[in-house]
Formats: structure tokens, C-alpha cells, sequence
């Protein structure tokens, strides 16, 4: 029978009440007393030397409090990177300036060249018209090996040649792998693009900064997956607001993906500007402006090569990837395209040699940074494109191929080449899962049904792992991250007996609200109802490092099991002195601490409301109360990995490609709330569906992006997307956290597209039509020419 | 700025506020009345985060001037439910885990509601055809779709 509370059930989301009666509290719904208004007025060109900027006129108009520009922020901070990456040579990567306002040059468009504060949206947008802007237009550059071409102009002086940095992993390896696909049977050599995406969470960015002259404390309401990341970067690093005078509260957050990690600039304008003008000051992204100023995803170009002995097996791989930045460095995004890249380049298999050269490049376009799987989705693209154009050439089917080169399941813990030890994994449980849950045996069948429609149907698939909860933090710091990757929390038991958890996890549609209380009620022995979580608001827990790369019940949950352990140890200590017992011999089960081989017990309530009223209490010893707080570092990342298929139809005469059919078996290790995991895999597989099949970020040659908007950039809608087929009943929990969780909200968005690239592969080749690849999104334009190229 | 009353019924409730001149429904419903359950998702017509139903047609509120909304029955995702009692398609959409981080909730149970009013046992296709204008980026629609096909009891609940 399923369970009904605790680890493994599927419990309602509690959250669900507020957001489906309209009464979820976002950042756009907050209103300060007496908040004003902030514009950007934002660079319409993609590159420029900035001559002038004349406010005078719009400074007079009705409304206007003041304007802000480049000038206002040279005292200040740049907005700070967050991962120093170096260079094969051993030289650390250009980091340029990344100003609030923009000084002296625009570098795409979108920079923000001025930002207006006024009593209402209307006068300030009104007055960014007036201001006067003089802009001396300089050639841009968008395409990235155009950029490294030497004949490109310089988005920044500090990088002439436009290069940020030339990484190569493992770089020890290089002369041995390139001896290897030299002598090798055979080599698939595969060049792709992995497409440039924009995250679009529903909800736009919003920004409220606040000051109180009473306190001289900050207050920044924003939009964002890890507030305490937010406060340590623009206290520190932008404004030097020390952090006990500074709150960030990110309430709830209506999606982020990636996209709303990064400090950006207009949280830091906000604060800034309450408390220069000493009133609350809003700002709220529009959708185009979101577009042009939200960090975008992926964008890629690779070649890759894969050397095989005769009977398929991997020798070794070889790629190189340029990987755009644009035009600055977000704040993570170095460390995308390089150790969330490089490191999965083992994927599932035993492959003993590999060599990823990786050059990031600056251009004129937004800058680019993790977008939901960061770097992953890149690796196993790649992979898991050139494994099937292997095996098409050698004549091995292709879930055979993968089978011969699956790391063995007895084979765990197992050493990669590329610096990552998986702790376990059954890469062949998930792949037997797949085949039937696809129902592969009748695909044949399927096939000849289309066939007679004259449709061709294709079957693809794909074998992905990911690394989640990225850890430890010595490790990372060594690798150049300059933050720590550990997560917090406190737990409080109430006299009362009931219970706050604080953790430093974030949620913005993940559930942690029901999902962290079920943790506890499973310790505790309590029902749910009596745990809160609070999250999202600096100045009610302590530091944590937030949301992002699956890491909240892999590393959040872990510190809350920390700090409940503490809980216990400390209660049953209690529970001795007011049971008279040796605390050896106090047991703790079901919310009742007894004695072995008694009657004596105590439950749970009793021991709380002793702690807070500790009249029968050994103060000598123990200290009143019951709170505790633990800070957990992972020893290892966790590896999540599965098999997924896509079924498709191309219809030959459009290139139309209609999806029939997803499905997809997961290895999550234990899963705390299987409904919450099942969502998260459908909503990771439609991104990867609309990667693969809809979305692409086009500029132009001058830089302008020509997909501003839902109307130009095609996001999946409900007549887009098919019946997902999902599977998490392979399970081979992690060892090395105390939940054995391995995390799953980017699995969906990392192994989906290149199963449906692979599956119109199918379709076109066992058609007769040769085509080796086709570049994502997969429109009915490019199918089709490549139908006509192959004839 | 020239503001104009507008009188209006709001979920059933007699309601009136100043518009603002060019004001749109969506930012008058926020800003000026108070009801915070129609999302900015676009302002453009292109996401749905923002649709009521006027007269119990949805329309996109973005796109809509407040004025539109004089003399007219406005309904809102925050009108749904009956006190504490759940509509039916409220309490679908949480059995079936239909919402994810919120945002797009509103404006799809609007669009729902929409549809059940004129076609009370849809068919899967006519489903997705009335939420087809509604954006949501976290559950790939599929709780979504299914939700709004049991409140039509179209089938025993699971």
C-alpha cells in the first residue's frame, strides 16, 4: 500500500492552496509604502561608444525623482563572477568589468545606459524617452568563430582577441588521447551546435529596494533562487553594505531554471537608488526587456570525435567547443562550458580516455550562463548524438552499442577520466526499463503502420548522467569557484512541540515545502502539519548557498537531516534525566523516547516543553531549549542517470516532425515525494522537447535579437507536447549523503533532446533519406532541406 | 493624468476604482482594485498569465482597457473558490500536481473555468485548444490537461 506520510509518499503540495486560489505572494505583488519607479533605458545597438548622455531636459519632467548613469556606479562595484577559470597556459581568464550602468562603451543590446526614478512607471518611461543619447556605433560581433578570427572588433580592450579563456581537460591526457583515435579502428567525427536558449520563467524579474533611515538597513525584494548568494555579491562585491545591514527576501519565485541565480544589475540599481533618493524603488522587467537582459542558455558549437575498436567499443573521445559568454561574464557562467561540461564527458560509459578543449568566447549578444542542466545537456548532446552516428556506421543498433559500453553495474565506485568518481549507478536496470516502457519490441510494427500513411517513423534514444549537488567546497575552490557549495539549516522545536525548519534551499515550484517536512515527520515521528519551512528571506535563517543544479534535497535536505540529528541527540538527553535512565539506553522511535526493557517513555511534546520550561531539568549539563543548526558540505557531487526514447513521425513531403510519444527511465536513488519527482522529470523533458524542437535565440549580424518576444520565440504550448511515459522505480541511492537522494530537476532537460534528435535521424535514415545530422530546433525548414540536400 | 471611475463586478461583488487613462484591466486590477491573481507575464497578449473572464469570456487583461470593464461581470482566479471550499477545478489541479511554481495558475484555472462554463465535458483535444493560449514552463501541460478532464468528470478520479 503506498504511504501516506513521511519518506515516499506523494503527498498534496501544501503550497498548492495559496497558488491556486490566486493568493501567492511574488515579488510583483509586493508594494512598499510610498515606492517609486525605475526605467532603464536600455542600448538599442549591439555595440557602441557612448559620446553623451544629456538628462537635463528629462530631469525636469513630471515625476521624476532622479536619473542615474554610468557615472553614479564608478564608485561602486562591477557585478562579480563567480568562478575564475584558467587557461591551458596557466593564465586566468579575462574578466572585464561589468558595470551597473554602462561607462563609456555598450556591448549589447539591452546594456543599460541610464535608469530613471519616478513617482510612477509612466512618468519615468516618459522621461527615458527625453533623455538625450549620443552613441557612436561600432562594428558588432555575434558569431563566435568570427569573434576568435583576429579580424573581429574587440568587445572589450582587455580581451583584443575576444577570447575569455582556452581550457583543455584532462589536459594530461591530450597526447594520449589523439595517439588513440589516430590508431583507432574507427572514429565518428560529428560537428554540432547546441542551440541558444532563453530560460523564460513565467515570472519576469522584479526588483524592490528599500531603505530605512531609522535602522540604515537595505531591504532588496528580487526575484531570486539564492538570496544569501545575492546579499554576499552586492553587499560585499557591488555596494560594500556590510551583510548585517542588508536583507534580501526572494518570496515566492514563479520559476527561475538557472536564469535567476545571477546578481544582476538591476538589484543592485534598486538598493542603490533607495537609499540615495531614501524611498522604496521598484522595477519590473517587461517580457522583451526580459529577453534581452535575463542571462540566455547553452550555446555551444563542438566537434566531436569518438575512436571505436572493431567491436564498438570507446576508446577514446575528443572535442572542442567554442562557448559563447557574450558580451560579460554572468555570474557563473564560466564554470557552464568547462567543469559542469568536461566532467560529464564520461557519461555512462567506460570510455578510458578524453580530451575537451574548451574556448569561451565574448560577443555582442547577452550574456550567456547556466540554463536548467548548465553544461550537462551540452555533454550529453554531444555524446549521445555522435554514440548513434557510430553506430549507424558501424551497423550496431544503437541501445546494443550503448550496452557494450555501459560501466558495469558491479563496476561502482567507479573512477572516470575526467576527474569524477560515480559512487553508484545501473546503467543497464534503467536501459532495460526504457526498452519497456517504450515498448521497442513493437516499434517495427508501429513503423510500417506509418509507413503505409507514407510517414516515417524514427525511434531514438539516449543514455544520460548528470552531477548534481556540486561539492565539496574545498574541491571547487581548488577548481575556482569563489563560494562555498555547502547548504544550512536550522531546525526549531517550538515548547509546544511544533516545528521550523529554515533551510538555505530555495523553492520556486519545486515543493520543499511538502516534501522537506516529509523528511522530518519520518524522523520525528511527527504528522507533517507540524513542520513549517521557511525559506527565501535572509534575515530568518542562516547563510545558505540556494537553488540550483538539483541540489536542494541532495544538499539541503542532507543539513536539515544534520540539524534534526542534532535534535534527537539532544532530546533523548533530556529524555534520560526526565525518564531517570542511562541515555544509552534511550531509544527514539515514532515520537517516543522509552527505555529498552521498560515501561518507562516520554514522548516527544513532553521533551520539548521541557526544554523551554526546564524546571525538572539538568541545567548543569544541558542548555535550555531546543534548536539546532548544521551546515552540510557533500563529499561527493550525486550522479542521477536514465535512459529516454522519443517516438516520432517526419512527414517526408513538409519536415514535419510530430512527436508521438516520451518516455523515460530515471535513476533518482530514494525519492522522497514520487509525484513532486514525476512533475519535475515532465516539465525538465518539455524544455528539452522545446530545445530540441521549437526555441532558438536568433540575432542577427548586428546584433539585434530577433526573437524578442513569445511571438518570435516559440515556447511549447499545450498542443506541442506529448504523454510522457516516466519511470523512477530503478533506484541505487547515494552513498554518500544521509537521504541517499541523487536530486532530478534537470535530468528531463539534460536527455531529452538528443533522443528526439536521434529518433528524426531514424526516421530519415531507415526512410532511405541519409542525413547524419540536423541542428536544433528541429522546424519543419530544416528537416525538410535536409530531406532535399540528401536526394 | 485624467482618471475616470470605473464600476464594475468583481467576482460577484460590486466594485469600483479610478482608472488611469490608457490603464489596461491588468495593471487596474492589480494596482488600482487590489485583486493581485492576474499575472504580468507578457504584456503582450502571447502568455495568458493575465486572463479573466469578462461576462465569462477569458480575455487577456493585458490587452484589455480597464474602461472595457464598466458595467460588466469580471472574474478572477481569486473568486474561484467558495470560502475555503475549493472549486473543482482547484481541487484537481492539486490532485494531479497541475501547478508547479504558480505564476501561469491563475490565468490557466481562468481559461479552464472558461471552457467547463461553455462546454461542461470537453474532449482532450478541445482541452488543449482552450489552454493552448496559456504559457506555463514548468509541468509541460500534461497535469494541466489531465486536471481540467477529471473537474469535468469525465472519468472517476484516480
Amino acid at each position: 500500500m503506498p504511504k501516506d506520510s513521511g519518506i515516499g509518499a506523494s503527498i498534496k503540495r501544501r503550497e498548492d492552496v495559496r497558488f491556486l486560489t490566486g493568493a501567492g505572494n511574488y515579488t510583483d505583488d509586493i508594494n512598499v509604502a510610498g515606492q517609486t519607479y525605475a526605467y532603464f533605458l536600455r542600448s538599442t545597438v549591439a555595440h557602441g561608444k557612448i559620446v553623451s548622455v544629456d538628462t537635463a531636459a528629462a530631469s525636469k519632467m513630471p515625476g521624476v525623482l532622479r536619473i542615474f548613469t554610468g557615472a553614479d556606479f564608478e564608485a561602486v562595484g562591477g557585478l562579480p563572477c563567480g568562478w575564475q577559470i584558467t587557461s591551458r597556459n596557466g593564465e586566468v581568464m579575462k574578466e572585464p568589468r561589468h558595470p551597473i550602468l554602462a561607462s563609456g562603451k555598450v556591448r549589447h543590446v539591452g546594456d543599460p545606459i541610464a535608469a530613471v526614478v519616478a513617482k510612477s512607471l509612466a512618468e519615468a518611461r516618459d522621461a527615458a524617452e527625453a533623455i538625450g543619447v549620443e552613441i557612436e556605433e561600432l562594428p558588432a560581433v555575434v558569431d563566435m568563430r568570427a569573434a576568435i578570427s583576429g579580424a573581429a572588433p574587440a568587445v572589450h580592450d582587455e580581451a583584443p582577441d575576444n577570447l575569455c579563456y582556452d581550457w583543455g581537460f584532462v589536459e594530461e591526457n591530450r597526447e594520449a588521447v589523439d595517439a588513440a583515435i589516430k590508431s583507432a579502428h574507427h572514429v565518428t567525427t560529428l560537428e554540432l551546435t547546441n542551440n541558444r536558449l532563453v530560460a523564460n520563467p513565467m515570472e519576469p524579474r522584479v526588483a524592490i529596494g528599500d531603505f530605512n533611515r531609522a535602522s540604515g538597513d537595505s531591504t532588496l525584494y528580487t526575484t531570486s533562487q539564492n538570496p544569501h548568494v545575492i546579499r554576499l555579491l552586492m553587499g560585499a562585491f557591488v555596494l560594500g553594505i556590510p551583510e548585517h545591514k542588508l536583507r534580501v527576501i526572494a518570496p515566492d519565485v514563479g520559476g527561475g531554471f538557472g536564469t535567476k541565480i545571477f546578481h544582476y544589475a538591476e538589484e543592485a540599481f534598486c538598493t542603490f537608488a533607495a537609499k540615495a533618493l531614501n524611498k522604496p524603488v521598484k522595477w519590473t522587467a517587461d517580457r522583451s526587456e526580459a529577453f534581452i537582459t535575463d542571462a540566455h542558455g547553452r550555446d555551444h558549437v563542438t566537434k566531436i570525435e569518438l575512436a571505436l575498436d572493431k567491436d564498438g567499443k570507446f576508446l577514446a573521445i575528443r572535442t572542442a567547443t567554442l562557448a559563447n559568454m557574450g558580451a560579460y561574464l554572468s555570474t557563473f557562467a564560466p564554470s557552464v562550458p568547462t567543469w559542469l561540461h568536461g566532467t560529464l564527458m564520461a557519461g555512462t560509459y567506460t570510455t578510458p580516455l578524453i580530451y575537451c578543449n574548451v574556448k569561451a568566447v565574448f560577443t555582442n549578444t547577452v550574456p550567456v550562463d547556466a540554463y536548467r542542466g548548465a553544461g550537462r545537456p551540452e555533454a550529453t548532446f554531444q555524446l549521445e548524438r555522435v554514440i548513434d552516428k557510430a553506430a549507424r556506421e558501424m551497423g550496431i543498433d544503437p541501445v546494443e552499442i550503448r550496452r557494450r559500453n555501459f560501466i558495469p553495474a558491479d563496476a561502482f565506485p567507479y573512477q572516470t577520466p575526467v576527474a569524477v568518481a560515480y559512487d553508484t549507478g545501473d546503467y543497464h536496470a534503467t536501459m532495460d526499463k526504457l526498452v519497456e516502457i517504450a515498448d521497442f519490441a513493437g516499434f517495427e510494427a508501429r513503423r510500417a503502420e506509418s509507413a503505409k500513411r507514407g510517414k516515417l517513423r524514427g525511434l531514438g534514444l539516449s543514455s544520460y548522467i548528470e552531477a548534481c549537488g556540486i561539492a565539496p567546497s574545498n574541491l571547487v575552490g581548488q577548481l575556482g569557484a569563489r563560494a562555498g557549495l555547502y547548504e544550512s539549516a536550522t531546525v526549531r522545536v517550538n515548547a509546544a512541540g511544533g516545528i521550523v525548519v529554515m533551510t538555505g534551499s530555495h523553492s520556486h515550484g519545486q515543493g520543499h515545502e511538502t516534501t522537506f517536512p516529509q523528511v522530518i515527520a519520518e524522523m520525528f515521528g511527527c504528522p507533517e502539519a507540524n513542520v513549517e519551512i521557511v525559506h527565501g528571506d535572509t534575515g530568518r535563517g542562516p547563510m545558505g548557498m540556494g537553488t540550483y543544479g538539483s541540489r536542494s534535497i541532495a544538499v539541503g535536505g542532507a543539513a536539515m537531516v544534520r540539524a534534526a540529528e542534532k535534535i534527537i541527540a539532544k532530546a533523548k538527553r533530556i529524555a534520560s534525566h526526565l525518564m531517570e535512565a542511562a541515555v544509552e539506553d534511550v531509544e527514539f522511535a515514532n515520537g517516543v523516547f522509552s527505555v529498552a526493557g521498560t515501561d518507562k517513555k516520554v514522548d516527544f511534546g513532553s521533551v520539548a516543553l521541557a526544554a523551554y520550561v526546564p524546571h525538572n531539568y539538568p541545567l548543569e549539563s544541558i542548555e535550555p531549549g531546543l534548536e539546532e543548526t548544521a551546515f552540510y558540505d557533500p563529499s561527493n557531487f550525486t550522479y542521477p542517470a536514465g535512459a529516454y526514447a522519443a517516438e516520432v513521425e517526419v512527414d517526408p513531403e513538409t519536415g514535419a516532425v510530430t512527436l508521438l510519444a516520451f518516455s523515460a527511465a530515471d535513476d533518482f536513488g530514494n525519492v522522497i515525494n514520487p509525484m513532486i519527482v514525476t512533475g519535475q522529470v515532465h516539465g525538465g523533458i518539455a524544455q528539452g522537447i522545446g530545445q530540441a524542437l521549437l526555441e532558438s535565440a536568433v540575432y542577427d549580424a548586428n546584433g539585434q535579437l530577433l526573437t524578442g518576444s513569445y511571438m518570435d520565440y516559440a515556447m511549447p504550448r499545450a498542443d506541442d507536447l506529448p504523454m510522457y511515459a516516466v519511470d523512477h522505480s530503478c533506484q541505487t541511492p547515494c552513498t554518500h549523503n544521509p537521504l541517499g537522494v541523487k536530486g532530478c530537476g534537470e535530468a528531463g532537460a539534460i536527455g531529452s533532446p538528443p533522443a528526439l534528435v536521434n529518433a528524426v535521424l531514424d526516421a530519415l535514415n531507415a526512410g532511405g533519406i541519409g542525413v547524419e545530422h540536423i541542428d536544433m530546433p528541429l522546424s519543419p525548414s530544416r528537416v525538410w532541406a535536409a530531406i532535399q540536400s540528401a536526394k | 493624468m485624467a482618471k475616470k471611475p470605473v464600476t464594475f463586478t468583481l467576482n460577484g461583488r460590486e466594485s469600483a476604482a479610478f482608472a488611469e487613462e490608457g490603464q489596461n484591466l491588468l495593471d487596474f486590477l492589480r494596482r488600482s482594485v487590489g485583486d493581485l491573481s492576474p499575472k504580468y507575464g507578457c504584456g503582450q497578449g502571447g502568455c495568458g498569465g493575465c486572463t479573466v473572464l469578462i461576462d465569462g469570456e477569458p480575455h487577456l487583461s493585458c490587452l484589455t482597457l480597464a474602461e472595457a470593464a464598466a458595467g460588466r461581470k469580471v472574474e478572477t482566479a481569486s473568486g474561484l473558490a467558495t470560502g475555503p471550499v475549493l472549486h473543482r477545478l482547484q481541487e484537481a489541479f492539486m490532485e494531479r500536481f497541475a501547478a508547479q511554481c504558480g505564476f501561469c495558475t491563475p490565468g490557466m484555472l481562468v481559461s479552464a473555468k472558461a471552457l467547463l462554463d461553455r462546454n461542461p465535458r470537453p474532449t482532450r483535444e478541445e482541452v488543449i485548444e482552450a489552454l493552448s493560449g496559456n504559457l506555463c514552463r514548468c509541468t509541460g501541460y500534461e497535469p494541466i490537461i489531465e486536471a481540467v478532464l477529471d473537474a469535468a468528470g469525465e472519468r472517476a478520479r484516480a
